[in-house]
């Protein structure tokens, strides 16, 4: 499982506030159970809509997305448009 | 099968051309069907009667004189919509808002509805309801409605994201707060420092086609809803929650639309029809008046901003600090929160804040508006570089290329950007003939930039090749701009066949899986990327179907051109199959061809506006006439380019009728005081140039065509650009929207007045 760094959208405030933390996932579904293991108040982020982006490339839904090492993870809220 | 949705470059045959549209003789011969344009046996016409009062406690509904009128059939009130929402919040609140639950919290929330055999009975039916109500006070402007005495509309919400949390209920529903670095440092690094605030009024979508839709709900729990939407999947999801009803067994059909703009992006009336057709036992017609579109259907935000931008002299921006406040209606939304994703986008600012303030007004539920909320952050935004640069002595466009953001930029909400084309239409604004033009007496030049984004989602698409080799193709996403004419070029580019061989249909929720809302610019983007894949997946078949025919390996069969090609020294003697003659033996070969694919599509890119405008102010009236104006714009690829210039013009209007005449006027009584076209003026042929376009084309690597959305970008730049162009004539600055007359002419007063 790879290791990474995830930032955090300052509009987040998980554990300490918006500095990034180094989780170990492979993929957007392993990231989100590692960061509600840690941060169990994420689920209220989670149910109001978060999107992640990885290498600046935003997922909405698809949480099967491969998370490649060494990428630049941040979580996001949800965009949607008119 | 996994496809790759990566761009690769290729020379193009029929993508990029402008064939004709496929759409273009119903709507001009009155054939094309719109939300009101169907009926069905034994229809019924379903009318709403709404709350006269913007909060009141609703304490009796007395519908039995009504009942009692021949030709009745059915009287629903929130009583016959029970809530089945489950604890979700944001369920619970469309809910409310189709059918108020004990209160009315706007003017123009429904309170109860009728159905009955005609027009007349039904209005006159609508008389017969007595509704006991108690007044509330209200409140229906955004800085009002924050203040610690203002009437609390909702006694359980309490602010998130404030520490510590609030111990008493609001209307404030969330604080935001983005950005980086440190904007005290910044701003002491700075020369000149400007500090602004601005207001914007709320609009309307103010699409021509009023919401309608036919509703037949049966005994046996199946039902069907003919419906103007941008999205025919979500309102299936969305009734059937609130109905109780099976998704599988609610088949939603999508009108023609006429006009969306996000407006048709949420349920309004749609779950009322359907409740009013189980209670008949009959189809029940809704179609909402165009006083009850403007009292009681999606507008946007009306704001209050405050920004403080430090710059040197050299035009680098050391800070920037927006403070923003949205109005969402009666019912929280995160508008506010897109204001501070969008605010500062278009730049790279090394120390940035943006907080963002949503909150709850008596005023009908806020729905999205193309590059929602976007367009407020920008006028504010744009009007204070203008200022900045006007301090410095520097050219605006200069002051924006200074600082403009490129690939690599973080973006305020958090990522890094990748290739993006901000830059790229802003040197393009530069070099225009536009910008070198002589402006006459009272006119003025104003330049203005715009973001927002794109997304993509879940996406469905079935190809089907006929046995003479002409194609259906069936896809999910409503058309709202012109996406069946494109994803149509988009199979016929593929398959490498005539645009004129493939129909496009935008399918049924029955007929397709699950496809997301078309908001967002994702249509194309989206229903693009799923049409190459199953074009993709019906060549497979094609190409097996072909190997059969020859008795080849499939391994010596290659698709070139609409054709297959045996290949290798055993068979390169054989005369190619074009895709009719496969179609034609498909019967004998294995049965129909066909390709599909559905994806969630990912990868959507970021789409740049800048524009300019000239406008011409009347000192005496106060009145701008936009007399020149010109539109570029980041396409990543123009499928068509006609629709593309026509999505750059489109929201450019919109926009500049935003910034110069239209706004929602609520009275000291709460109450809606301009609920119609002859009071709410959005522009007009007379009111508007010719709107020239230019389309830059910077590919999405996320793509295989590099498709980015272009439907809602361009919304963005105007209120910025027409301020700045009015600054320019006038000298003045104007900081409230719209810059209608009345206030154009007050500011010119000021400005004589010394």
């Amino acid at each position: 499982m790879l290791g990474m760094q995830v930032s955090f959208s300052s509009m987040f405030r998980v554990g300490d506030g918006p500095e990034p933390i180094n989780v170990q996932a492979a993929s957007i579904e392993e990231l989100m159970q590692a960061l509600l293991l840690r941060y169990p108040d994420l689920q209220t982020h989670i149910d109001q809509g978060v999107a992640v982006s990885i290498n600046g490339q935003i997922f909405r839904d698809d949480w099967t997305v491969a998370i490649p090492a060494d990428a630049e993870v941040y979580l996001i809220p949800r965009i949607e448009g008119g | 099968m996994t496809h790759d949705n990566s761009y690769v470059e290729k020379d193009y045959k029929v993508v990029g051309s402008r064939v004709k549209r496929p759409d273009g003789v119903d709507k001009v011969t009155g054939k094309a069907r719109y939300g009101a344009d169907v009926s069905a046996p034994g229809g019924l016409v379903g009318r709403v009667l709404r709350s006269p009062h913007p909060h009141a406690q609703i304490l009796k509904i007395n519908t039995a004189k009504a009942e009692k009128l021949p030709g009745v059939k059915a009287i629903i009130t929130s009583a016959d919509l029970p809530d089945l929402t489950d604890g979700d919040q944001g369920m619970a609140h469309i809910l409310e808002n189709c059918m108020a639950r004990g209160r009315a919290l706007y003017d123009g929330h429904a309170v109860a509805a009728v159905a009955a055999v005609d027009e007349q009975t039904a209005a006159k039916a609508l008389k017969l309801i007595d509704v006991k109500y108690k007044k509330l006070p209200h409140v229906t402007d955004v800085d009002e409605a924050m203040q610690p005495d203002a009437p609390v509309l909702h006694e359980n919400m309490f602010t998130r994201g404030v520490e510590p949390a609030p111990t008493k209920p609001s209307n404030i529903s969330a604080r935001t707060q983005m950005g980086y670095g440190d904007v005290d440092a910044g701003f002491a690094e700075a020369d000149v420092i400007v500090e602004r605030s601005y207001k914007t009024e709320q609009t309307h979508q103010g699409y021509i086609e009023p919401h309608a839709c036919l509703a037949s709900v049966n005994p046996d729990g199946t039902a069907e809803l003919w419906v103007t939407t941008q999205g025919h999947f979500t309102f299936r999801n969305v009734c059937s929650k609130l109905l109780g009803l099976e998704i599988a067994k609610l088949k939603v059909t999508s009108s023609e639309i006429g006009g969306g703009f996000g407006g048709k992006t949420h349920v309004w009336a749609e779950p009322v029809a359907l409740a009013l057709s189980r209670k008949a036992n009959r189809p029940v017609k809704l179609v909402m008046s165009r006083d009850e579109v403007f009292r009681a259907s999606g507008p946007t935000s009306s704001t209050s901003i405050d920004i403080k931008m430090g710059a040197r002299k050299d035009g680098t921006i050391t800070a920037a600090v927006a403070e923003m406040r949205y109005q969402g209606g009666a019912f929280p939304g995160t508008w506010a929160m897109l204001g501070c994703m969008t605010a500062f986008a278009c730049y790279s600012i090394k120390n940035n804040r943006s907080i963002g303030w949503d909150v709850v007004v008596n005023r009908p539920k806020v729905a999205a508006y193309r590059a929602p909320s976007a367009p407020m952050a920008a006028f504010a935004v744009e009007s204070t570089i203008d200022v900045i640069a006007k301090e410095i002595g520097m050219s605006a466009i200069d002051v924006r290329l200074k600082n403009v953001a490129r690939e690599g930029t973080q973006a305020p909400y958090g990522p890094t950007y990748g290739p993006i084309g901000i830059e790229n239409t802003l040197e393009a604004v530069k070099s225009h003939p536009h910008m070198r033009a002589k402006l006459k007496k009272n006119q003025g030049r104003g330049v203005a930039c715009g973001f927002w984004f794109n997304i993509g989602g879940q996406t469905c698409v079935d190809l089907n090749i006929g046995i003479d080799g002409t194609v259906n193709l069936n896809v999910g996403t409503v058309d709202v701009g012109g996406a069946r004419s494109s994803m149509a070029m988009i199979a016929a580019e593929e398959l490498g066949i005539a645009y004129d061989d493939v129909k496009a249909n935008i399918g049924d929720t029955a007929s397709l899986g699950h496809n997301d809302t078309t908001e967002g610019s994702r249509g194309t983007f989206s229903s693009g990327m799923a049409t190459i894949f199953a074009a993709r997946d019906a060549i497979g078949v094609l190409k097996q179907r072909a190997a059969t025919m020859w008795g080849i390996p499939l391994d010596d069969v290659e698709w070139q051109g609409g054709e297959a090609i045996a290949t290798g020294d055993m068979h390169s003697n054989l005369p190619a199959l074009t895709l009719k003659e496969i179609a034609a033996k498909s019967g004998r070969t294995g049965g129909p061809i066909a390709g599909h694919n559905e994806v969630v599509a990912d990868g959507a890119g970021m789409g740049f506006a800048s524009h300019i405008c000239d406008v011409e102010v009347d000192p005496e009236t106060g009145r701008s006439q936009i007399v020149r104006y010109t539109v570029v714009q980041d396409a990543g690829k123009a499928i068509h380019p006609d629709y593309v210039e026509g999505q750059f013009q489109g929201a450019a209007a919109q926009g500049i009728g935003w910034a110069l005449n239209e706004e929602y006027i609520y009275g000291d009584d709460g109450r809606l005081q301009n609920a119609g076209f002859l009071d709410y003026r959005i522009p007009v042929c007379s009111d508007m140039p010719f709107i020239d376009t230019k389309i830059l084309e910077v590919p999405n690597p996320n793509h295989p065509y590099g498709i980015r959305g272009v439907g809602e970008t361009s919304i963005v730049p105007p209120l910025g650009a027409v301020g700045n162009a009015i600054a320019d004539a006038t000298g003045v600055r104007m900081t409230h929207a719209p810059m209608s007359p009345p206030r154009v002419l007050s500011a010119l007063d000021a400005r004589d007045a010394g």
